[in-house]
């Protein structure tokens, strides 16, 4: 199995410059039963980057990314071989309500908490953990997450209200707000505008730009101009298989891999 | 399309609704004629007497049933509190853990039961509760409502949580919140409405119930607020009344039935408001 030049580069330690690694995937194979989805992925991702992971329909992004926040094994059937190091700790070990407090996520489709207004959806991860915190505080959070999340100017005279009642862009950035509060290292999007108006989109593109700055970014997506517009390195992901990971503007420019080249040029849609 | 064909369908279509009119007046005209018949025949015995006093011996006129709606409402008050907690936390149960030998056999057995006919229920609680206990008591009725509201109960929060999708509990569990409070704080509060009629519409059902509780809370003409002790009830007053030979008591039989469906009604319409204002917020 081919190995991508920048995980070569950090593990041998050949680099010119030490890169700040956070997380690293090695030998990782997720499976469904007994078909394996996931396909021995190595793969190291930069602190304070933004990494999108990008291919086909179907070829195991959300698996893939399921896998790091330890949500695949939730899944009937759902299992992983291989190591998943955060700062160095395989993952697995720990245990999996302190991974998925330190690596947060954002699904494909807006997914408010229903019952909940909007203040409360932001602090739903202190609240359904049974977290007592000062009002002043709670308060604080939520402007904070929300501010963070460029939501704060459109609701904050409605923190009362549902959060189901927002547009479904707002809801988006209500959710990654809600992710936020619990202050990740790590956030996880799975493919956060596919369910957006190209505004909303925009909106949320900014956004992840300006939160790399506080948290480690790994965005699924299959639109490649939005691969290209927000981060820092690419990986393109073919059944399964890791088959090119680079910085970005470099596997957009000149991809070593033709199956990256043909995905680039739109042969598999 | 030629303007004969236009006008097929349209004709088509009136006679749809037609025929969907006609089907929903005759599924509405036996409630209507129950209720006016209720309400023609009960109305003449309903006054603040009636619902303030308690029953006058045979011979006498007047009285009232006062002891029977307080009746009803301790039994299937001591009803709900015993056997809702059961039935939710065996839907929550059924419908988190639905593979489990446990799920399967308690699904089969909450299946019979809700087949069981009310007469055996009363006879099997007065076994297991009256004879032992030597004597009749509110309490025994409580448990053979309670084993009838069970089911309902128990079916209505298992297919209301079902129906809460995926993706709400793994919002939570993403946020690192432990599985049982994922159950308890998600959703289950989201299935809540859900859980919620279920309680209502078992409430109903059991506030008319007679059978089980004529070997069990037994009837009782005085005042009696001792749930160790026979109780009277709507039901039992309305059966004993009705089946009686005077007439002074079919009078009261037919304003207690009118009582008994105007605080079922009550309690559902009760219900509604509440709910509806909830979702508004
Ligand atoms: N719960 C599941 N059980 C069994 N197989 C699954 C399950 N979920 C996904 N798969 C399979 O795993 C493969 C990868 O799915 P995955 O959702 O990771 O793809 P994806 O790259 O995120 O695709 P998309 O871009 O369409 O979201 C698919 O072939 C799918 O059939
Ligand atoms: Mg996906």
């Amino acid at each position: 199995m081919k190995e991508s030049v920048l995980f070569e580069r950090v593990i041998l330690g050949s680099t010119e410059e030490a890169k700040d690694i956070i997380l690293q995937l090695v030998n990782l194979s997720a499976y469904f039963c007994e078909s394996r989805i996931v396909k021995n992925i190595n793969l190291a991702i930069e602190k304070n980057k933004v990494t999108s992971i990008m291919g086909p329909s179907g070829c195991g992004k959300t698996t893939l990314i399921r896998c790091i926040n330890r949500m695949h094994e939730m899944s009937p059937g759902g299992t992983t071989k291989g190591e998943i190091l955060l700062y160095g700790k395989d993952i697995n070990n720990m245990n999996a309500i302190e991974v998925r407090k330190k690596i947060g996520m954002v699904f494909q489709r807006p997914n408010p908490f229903p019952t909940m207004t909007i203040y409360e959806n932001v602090i739903a991860g202190f609240i359904l953990n049974g977290i007592r915190l000062p009002k002043n505080i709670m308060d604080e959070i939520v402007e904070d997450s929300l501010s963070k999340a460029a939501l704060w100017d459109e609701v904050k005279h409605n923190l009362g209200k549902r959060g189901i009642y927002l547009s479904g862009g707002q809801q988006q950035r209500l959710c990654i707000a809600r992710a936020l509060a619990m202050k990740p290292d790590v956030l996880l999007l799975d493919e956060p505008t596919s369910a957006l108006d190209p505004k909303a989109t925009a909106k949320i593109e900014e956004l992840i730009v300006q939160l790399k700055e506080s948290v480690t970014i790994l965005i699924v997506t299959h639109n490649i101009a939005q691969a290209a517009r927000v981060s820092d390195n690419t990986a393109f992901l073919y059944l399964g298989e890791l088959v090119e990971y680079e910085p970005t503007k470099k596997l957009f420019t000149i991809p070593r891999d033709k199956r990256t080249e043909e995905y680039l040029t739109g042969k598999y849609g | 399309m030629s303007d004969v064909l236009i006008k097929k369908r349209i004709l088509k279509d009136h006679l749809a609704k037609l025929i969907i009119l006609a089907i929903s007046i005759i599924v509405v005209v036996p409630l209507v004629l129950i209720l006016g018949y209720l309400i023609i025949n009960g109305l003449a015995s309903i006054n603040l007497d009636f619902i303030t006093n308690i029953p006058k011996p045979v011979g006498e006129t007047g009285g009232g049933i006062l002891n029977a709606i307080l009746g009803s409402g301790i039994i299937i008050l001591t009803a709900l509190i015993l056997f809702v907690p059961l039935g939710i936390g065996g839907g929550i149960y059924v419908s988190e853990f639905s593979d489990t030998l446990l799920s399967r056999i308690l699904r089969l057995s909450i299946d019979v039961l809700q087949g069981t006919p009310s007469i055996v229920i009363g006879i099997f609680t007065w076994v297991i509760c009256v004879v032992p206990m030597g004597r009749f008591s509110a309490l025994s009725g409580s448990l053979a409502l309670g084993v009838m509201v069970l089911p309902i109960v128990l079916k209505s929060t298992e297919e209301t949580l079902k129906l809460i999708p995926m993706e709400l509990r793994e919002a939570a569990t993403a946020l690192g919140v432990p599985y049982y409070r994922v159950v308890l704080k998600v959703v289950v509060p989201a299935g809540l409405k859900g859980i919620a009629s279920g309680v209502l519409l078992g409430t109903t059902r059991i506030s008319g119930e007679t059978a089980p509780l004529l070997f069990t809370a037994f009837g009782n003409p005085y005042m009696s607020f001792n749930i160790l002790k026979p109780m009277s009830s709507l039901p039992l007053v309305i059966y004993v009344y009705a089946t009686s030979p005077y007439d002074e008591w079919h009078k009261l039989a037919w304003g207690a039935s009118l009582i008994l469906i105007l605080l079922v009604f009550g309690i559902n319409m009760a219900a509604r408001i509440f709910f509806s204002r909830r979702d508004g917020r």
